[in-house]
């Protein structure tokens, strides 16, 4: 048995070293400089940016948005305030939870205060998986609308008929859920203020 | 639970029935060492590393050499933790990892748990990630190939004295199986909007005016290895339900068919190896069986959703822990997919599933990822359970039991039931240590049985190798970084070790001609029975300490106790 532990320990320095430099460095190395040339923008993580050309977010991240002029995205758990994009995170919290229970009866009877009736949508008073969800289900978008509408003095058709633009149906029909990305409706739903002046 | 839901699960299946045939025969010219494309840079390799390329190994020094270069990676990973801080490539300047959690980090690299007690992207480097977790995802896939590729010569060799030389078997899976595929995902990756940059962390001003600052990386390329290798060390803390990290549900179909696709071909590499496919379908049929099964059930449980819920007026199934762009179909899927595999990556959190969908995860893993699997671990397990089912049948009949030519016999019987018992002996004596040890109570977040799960969870994840987590209990204290070390270790080696001594018992072995009286191990009976004697012995094993956790958890949801 030392014989072979002597004999293996050659074999194992060398590989580990070559397979540090092939898969550790080589691989990435050549992805990041085919993904940094073919698809920039992508590769860097979908920044949006505005005019003056300064990031403002990312197509594919959450961010929050609070006031009665914007549609909601999903309650938050990532860091510590919320929609922190450097610490994703969850609740964890258990089905049996009083605590998850609790919070998701307070974000129910906001709900409520803003006028939505019936039952809600569960994506609506519920923290998603990485805190940085970016979409709402169409259920939970309508149900915006109204507010949206009111605050914006536009017509609520007008701005339903904005989310049934900008939601993405599954593919073939089965594969996903259909949803609406929250930052890129209120990115729509600026241009949809500034053409309709008066309001 | 929806058509639509039903439809996608479905056509998962039907792919990786698909998929199995073309990855199952590529991997079998890898095994039978038939001479590759590219041959020069495998020739290359052994060159420098002083290894002849036509040795043959028996299970010790076989078992030598796996031992050997696996504690050589835990040593070079903790290496590279320990000392990121100096390391280049650091846009974000992290210190290096506290002692413990980098010893925790690195055993379960290693060991293809990937087990996080650690949030990746607020503190590991670009070259933490790349040369040091990275590497490990395709070496530690590449070990599993290997053991099975060791464990199938035993099958298929006659009054042989080897079984195999482990380091080509780890290069070639390293070199002309992973990494290709590896190339192509990434790519393809990319294309559908995961970031890979070694870039710092992008700063933006939000709509509203807040700061944001959103991390990004190589992505692409560790997530393409994570998945195909099952070794679901995320990115991010979020994992793959982290929006970069999956970006979109065709993304996550991808990455769900790249978990499972070499498990199922390796099923079908053993068929080929021992002279007989057919060998193969049956043993992919009984996993499917079962895996249809865990979607059943999972799906079914997730799409009910909690009652507690509902009566707040909250409608439809479980979205806490949840994304949008996956749904409950999807998530539930991929939960099974993880723990039937020993991927352990997520989308959804397994901790804020109701009981019974978080039961399923738990028992999947308990049942020893033998569902597909791990690539090579999976079929590894799987026949060892074949094994004992053969034994079984053998004894109801009363004849020496045999398995595709070989004689089961007392040495192998001693052997399978070790490479059983230990991971069982790993999860619940160590889940034991934890409930009586103020160290161990401190760790879930969740009061009552709820708590327990998450415990039980832990240790199923480390011995299983899974990685997966009810991530409400705190990892990553003393107590658990070290307790969990030696679980991902003792479930990782105690049974590779016995897998090699069965390997070289039965390569010796004279192979037997299959006669009138041979129990047939290709139909229906031999499915149905496989399939059940893995369920019964898991069940029996594990069902006492499901009832103090899951099972009790579901009757308190139900009468809607709040804790």
């Amino acid at each position: 048995m030392l014989t072979e532990t002597f004999r293996a320990l050659r074999p194992t320095v060398v590989l580990l070293v070559l397979v540090t430099i092939v898969t550790g460095l080589l691989y990435p190395a050549v992805i990041t400089g085919i993904a940094q040339v073919a698809l920039p923008v992508k590769a860097n993580g979908s920044v949006l940016s505005d005019v003056h050309g300064q990031p403002i977010g990312s197509a594919l991240i959450a961010q929050n948005f609070t006031g009665p002029t914007t549609f909601h995205p999903r309650p938050s758990a990532a860091g510590k305030d919320g929609y922190d994009a450097s610490s994703s995170a969850a609740t964890n919290l258990a089905p049996g939870s009083k605590d998850l229970r609790d919070a998701i009866a307070k974000r129910v009877s906001s709900a409520r205060a803003e006028g939505m009736t019936g039952d809600l949508p569960a994506d609506l008073v519920t923290t998603s998986a990485s805190g940085l969800d970016p979409d709402l289900s169409p259920e939970a978008a309508f149900l915006q609308a109204p507010r949206v509408a009111k605050a914006r003095g536009l017509d609520v058709a007008k701005v339903k008929s904005l989310i049934t633009a900008q939601i993405e149906a599954p593919l073939l029909g089965i594969i996903g859920e259909p949803h609406v990305n929250v930052l890129l409706l209120n990115r729509q739903l600026a241009t949809l203020s500034a053409t309709t002046p008066g309001k | 639970m929806t058509f639509a839901g039903w439809s996608m699960i479905l056509l998962f299946v039907v792919l990786i029935v698909a998929l199995a045939k073309p990855a199952g025969a590529w991997m079998h010219a890898l095994y039978a060492r038939e001479t590759l494309p590219l041959g020069f840079v495998e020739r290359g390799f052994y060159k420098l590393a002083g290894i002849d390329p036509k040795a043959e190994q028996s299970w010790v020094g076989y078992a030598v050499s796996l031992m050997v270069f696996n504690l050589g990676g835990i040593a070079l990973l903790f290496a590279i933790l320990k000392l990121q801080g100096v390391l280049p490539m650091n846009p974000q300047g992290f210190g290096g990892m506290e002692t413990l959690l980098a010893f925790n980090t690195a055993v379960s690299f290693v060991t293809n748990t990937n087990w996080q007690n650690y949030g990746g992207e607020s503190s590991l480097s670009n070259l933490s990630q790349m040369a040091g977790l990275t590497v490990q995802n395709f070496l530690s896939a590449a070990v599993g190939i290997a053991v099975a590729f060791a464990f199938i010569r035993g099958f298929a060799r006659k009054q042989a004295s080897g079984i195999g030389n482990f380091w080509v078997d780890v290069t070639r899976a390293t070199l002309y199986l992973l990494l290709p595929i590896s190339v192509v995902l990434a790519l393809v990756y990319v294309v559908m909007g995961v970031p890979q940059t070694f870039g710092p962390s992008v700063v933006a001003t939000t709509i509203e005016g807040a700061k944001q600052t959103i991390a990004v990386g190589p992505v692409a390329s560790q997530l393409a290895i994570k998945m195909l290798g099952t070794n679901g060390g995320g990115f991010f803390n979020a994992n793959s339900a982290h929006p970069f990290e999956n970006p979109t549900a065709l993304n996550n179909f991808l990455q769900m068919l790249s978990i499972f696709v070499l498990g199922a071909g390796l099923t079908l590499t053993f068929g080929k190896a021992v002279g007989n496919v057919r060998q193969g379908w049956a043993i992919l049929a009984a996993m499917l069986l079962l895996f249809i099964a865990g979607v059943a059930v999972a799906y079914g449980a997730e799409a009910a959703g909690n009652p507690i819920h509902h009566a707040l007026g909250v409608a439809g199934g479980n979205m806490e822990g949840k994304e949008v762009r996956f749904g409950i179909a999807a998530t539930a899927l991929f939960a099974v997919v993880t723990t039937a595999t020993s991927c352990g990556a997520v989308i959804g959190m397994h901790d804020s599933f109701t009981a019974i969908g978080g039961l399923v995860p738990l028992f999947n893993m308990q049942l020893g990822e033998l569902v597909i699997g791990g690539v090579g671990s999976g079929l590894y397990a799987v026949l060892i359970y074949c094994i004992l089912a053969v034994f079984i049948a053998g004894l109801m009949v009363g004849r020496t039991p045999e398995y595709v030519g070989k004689k089961i016999e007392s040495r192998e019987m001693k052997l399978a039931v070790i490479a059983i018992a230990i991971p069982p002996l790993a999860i619940l004596g160590l889940t034991a240590v934890a409930c009586i040890t103020g160290a161990g109570l401190a760790g879930p977040a969740a009061k009552g049985a709820h708590g327990f799960s998450e415990i039980l969870y832990a240790f199923t994840s480390g011995a299983a190798n899974n990685g997966s987590a009810f991530g409400g209990l705190s990892g990553n204290t003393p107590f658990y970084n070290l307790l969990l070390a030696l679980d991902m270790f003792v479930g990782r080696f105690g049974v590779i070790l016995p897998v090699l001594a069965i390997a070289g018992g039965l390569a010796a072995k004279r192979r037997v001609p299959e006669g009138a009286g041979s129990f047939p191990t290709t139909g229906l009976l031999w499915i149905g029975l496989l399939a059940a004697i893995i369920v019964i012995v898991g069940g029996l094993t594990f069902l006492p300490a499901l009832a103090l956790g899951p099972i009790a958890d579901q009757a308190q949801v139900a009468a809607g106790t709040l804790l």
